[in-house]
C-alpha cells in the first residue's frame, strides 16, 4: 500500500521529538500538498473576481471555480451541477436550508430529529421551530449509539415536515440507515436533509440513489481548506425555494426597489464566493480520485476495528458506543478518570485526540455522560499510528 | 506541600512530564474535597471544559480563604498549585501575584492556554476578582 502520510507535510513535524499521532480527524483533517500548491498556485496565478469582469483571468478564476462544482457534483453522484451550492461549511449549509424553509413550516407542524446530531445540525432548527411555531422532536439513540429505528417510525406522521439526521455521527461513528430513513420520511411528506460532514471520505456518496433532499459537509473534514462547504439540494425544489442573502451575483435585474434572481445554485451565492476555497475543495477531491479508496477504507476500517479490539483488552476503558456499523470514530471513557485528564496525558505523549460532549450535548445528555474522549481517524492513519494511540493509552491508564 | 519555595524546588527534579504529571496528579487527588452542598450552580465557574467549583472566605487576620474543587484529577492539581500560591494570603499580595509567571516557570503554561486553561484562567480572575472586591468594598 503507498504512504499517504507523505502528501501531508504536517504529519512529519514533531512534538517532544516524535511525530504527532492525529486522532482529531473529526474535527478537521490535514491537507495534503496537491491542495497546498493548488491554492497556493490560485493565488499566484489565477487570481481575479469570477462571473463578473471579460479579462483573461476572470474568465480562469471562473473555471475553475466552476471545474470545482462540477467536480463536487460527480464526488456526491448529483445529478445536476445546478444543485451544487458553494458554503462556508456545513454549518452554514444548515443555516442556509433553515432559512430558505420558513414559509414551509406552519404552527404545530413537526421538526424530526435525532438524538445523535452535532449541534449545527439541532440549533438553526431550533431557530427555524421558534419563528414558525413547529416543535422539535427527536428519535432515540440506543444504549449502543445507534439510531432507535422503531422510535424514528413511531414519531414520524403527517406532521413530520422536515426529517434531517447526520449520515455519520462525528460523537460515537455510528454509520446511519439514512436510505431507508430519507425514504420513509419523504413517503411521509417531509423534506429531508443529511449532514454528511463525517462521512464524505469514508463512505460511498451518491445523490441519486440516496434521494435525499439536501445534503450538506465541510471541505475542511476532507483534506480541503477550511470557510468552504457544499449544500446538495435537490434542483426540482431549489427552483421553489427563495434566496437567503441578497447582494452581488444572486441577481438577474434590480431596480430600486425590486430585483429579480437567477436560478439555483446562483441564486443562493450572494456576494464574492470563497474562490480559492473552491478551488482547494476541487483540488482535494481530485486527490481523492486517484488513491484507491476502497482499499484505504478497508484499511482503516481494519485498523479501526483491531484497535477497538486492543482497547477492549485495557483495564477500565468503556467504549461509548458499540455501533455494529461504524466509521473512523473510538469514542470511550476511562473508569474513574475525567476525559479531559485522558485527553491531556495523550497529548503529553504526542497523540492528538479530543475530549468533551464533541458538540453533541443532547448526546451526551441521553447517555448520561458529561464527555468522552475521541480518537477518530482519516485514510492516512496507519497501523502505527493505532499503536503508539494504544501505548499511550496504557501509560496514561497507570496515572489516573 | 504548602510552601511555593518547596513547589519549585520540587519541580527543578523533575526531568520528563511523566514525573511531573504523576505529581500534579497526586496534588489533586490529596486536594480537599469541597462538601456537595458548596457544589452549587453559583459556586460553579463557567468556562471549563472541567466543571470546578469555588468558595471565598476570610480569615480572621484578613488574609483570603479558597476553596476550590474539580471533577478532573490534573486540574485539582493545578488548583493545588494556584491554592499553594494564593491561599491564606493577604488579598494585595492576590491581586498582585504573577500567575502566568509561575505557570511558565513550572512549564505547565498550556494549561491556562485560550483552548485548554480557559477554566483555569477563568478560576483565577475569579479569584483576583474577589480579592480586589474585598479591598475596594462598593460603597453602601
Ligand atoms: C456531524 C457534523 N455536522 C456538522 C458539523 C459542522 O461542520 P462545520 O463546523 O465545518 O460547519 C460537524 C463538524 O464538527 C459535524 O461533525
Amino acid at each position: 500500500m503507498r504512504d499517504m502520510r507523505s502528501d501531508f507535510p504536517i504529519l512529519s513535524r514533531q512534538q517532544n521529538g516524535q511525530e504527532i499521532v492525529y486522532l482529531d480527524n473529526a474535527a478537521t483533517t490535514q491537507k495534503p500538498e496537491a491542495v497546498i500548491d493548488a491554492i497556493s498556485n490560485y493565488y499566484r496565478m489565477h487570481n481575479a473576481n469570477v462571473h463578473r469582469a471579460a479579462h483573461r483571468l476572470a474568465e480562469e478564476a471562473t473555471a475553475l471555480l466552476e471545474e470545482a462544482r462540477q467536480l463536487t457534483q460527480s464526488f456526491i453522484g448529483a445529478e445536476r451541477v445546478e444543485e451544487i451550492i458553494f458554503t462556508r461549511g456545513a454549518t452554514e449549509a444548515i443555516n442556509l436550508v433553515t432559512q430558505i424553509l420558513d414559509g414551509r413550516l406552519n404552527a404545530g407542524d413537526q421538526i424530526l430529529l435525532t438524538e445523535l446530531e452535532h449541534h449545527s445540525n439541532i440549533v438553526p432548527w431550533q431557530m427555524l421551530a421558534k419563528r414558525c411555531g413547529a416543535s422539535i422532536e427527536a428519535v432515540k439513540v440506543t444504549p449502543d449509539g445507534e439510531l432507535d429505528i422503531a422510535d424514528f417510525y413511531q414519531k414520524l406522521s403527517s406532521k413530520t415536515k422536515i426529517f434531517s439526521c447526520n449520515h455519520v455521527s462525528n460523537a460515537l461513528g455510528t454509520v446511519n440507515p439514512v436510505t431507508e430513513l430519507v425514504q420513509a420520511a419523504r413517503s411521509a411528506g417531509a423534506i429531508t436533509l443529511v449532514d454528511g460532514a463525517q462521512a464524505t471520505l469514508h463512505q460511498h456518496l451518491d445523490m441519486q440513489a440516496l434521494g435525499c433532499d439536501f445534503y450538506t459537509f465541510s471541505g475542511h473534514k476532507m483534506y480541503a481548506p477550511t470557510g468552504i462547504g457544499v449544500l446538495y439540494g435537490r434542483a426540482e425544489l431549489l427552483e421553489t425555494l427563495p434566496p437567503w442573502h441578497g447582494g452581488g451575483e444572486m441577481i438577474e435585474q434590480v431596480t430600486m426597489t425590486t430585483s429579480t434572481y437567477q436560478k439555483a445554485p446562483y441564486k443562493f451565492e450572494a456576494g464574492t464566493p470563497n474562490i480559492c476555497g473552491a478551488v482547494g475543495l476541487g483540488a482535494a477531491i481530485k486527490y481523492l480520485r486517484q488513491l484507491p479508496i476502497n482499499d484505504l477504507v478497508a484499511d482503516e476500517n481494519r485498523i479501526l476495528a483491531e484497535t477497538i479490539g486492543e482497547m477492549q483488552d485495557l483495564p477500565n476503558i468503556q467504549l461509548i458506543g458499540t455501533p455494529k456499523n461504524r466509521s473512523a470514530v473510538i469514542s470511550f471513557v476511562v473508569n474513574g478518570a475525567h476525559h479531559h485528564d485522558v485527553g491531556t496525558l495523550l497529548n503529553e505523549q504526542g497523540v492528538a485526540v479530543r475530549t468533551g460532549h464533541h458538540c453533541a450535548m443532547p448526546l451526551m445528555q441521553a447517555l448520561q455522560i458529561p464527555g468522552t474522549v475521541r480518537a477518530s481517524f482519516s485514510l492516512y492513519n496507519t497501523k502505527a499510528d493505532a499503536d503508539r494511540f494504544i501505548a499511550a493509552l496504557q501509560k496514561t491508564i497507570t496515572f489516573l | 506541600m504548602t510552601d511555593l519555595e518547596e513547589l519549585r524546588t520540587t519541580f527543578e527534579f523533575f526531568d520528563d512530564w511523566e514525573d511531573k504529571y504523576r505529581f500534579v496528579i497526586d496534588l489533586g487527588k490529596e486536594l480537599d474535597d469541597l462538601p456537595d452542598a458548596d457544589k452549587t450552580d453559583q459556586n460553579l465557574i463557567h468556562g471549563c471544559q472541567s466543571q470546578v467549583w469555588f468558595t471565598a472566605d476570610h480569615n480572621d487576620d484578613g488574609s483570603l480563604h479558597f476553596k476550590l474543587d474539580s471533577d478532573a484529577f490534573i486540574v485539582r492539581g493545578l488548583i493545588g498549585i494556584v491554592l499553594i500560591a494564593l491561599n491564606n494570603k493577604p488579598a494585595q499580595d492576590i491581586v498582585e501575584f504573577d500567575m502566568d509567571a509561575l505557570f511558565t516557570e513550572l512549564e505547565l503554561i498550556q494549561h491556562l492556554s485560550q483552548t485548554r486553561g480557559n477554566g483555569l484562567r477563568a478560576m483565577i480572575a475569579r479569584i483576583k476578582s474577589v480579592s480586589h472586591a474585598y479591598l475596594n468594598p462598593e460603597p453602601i
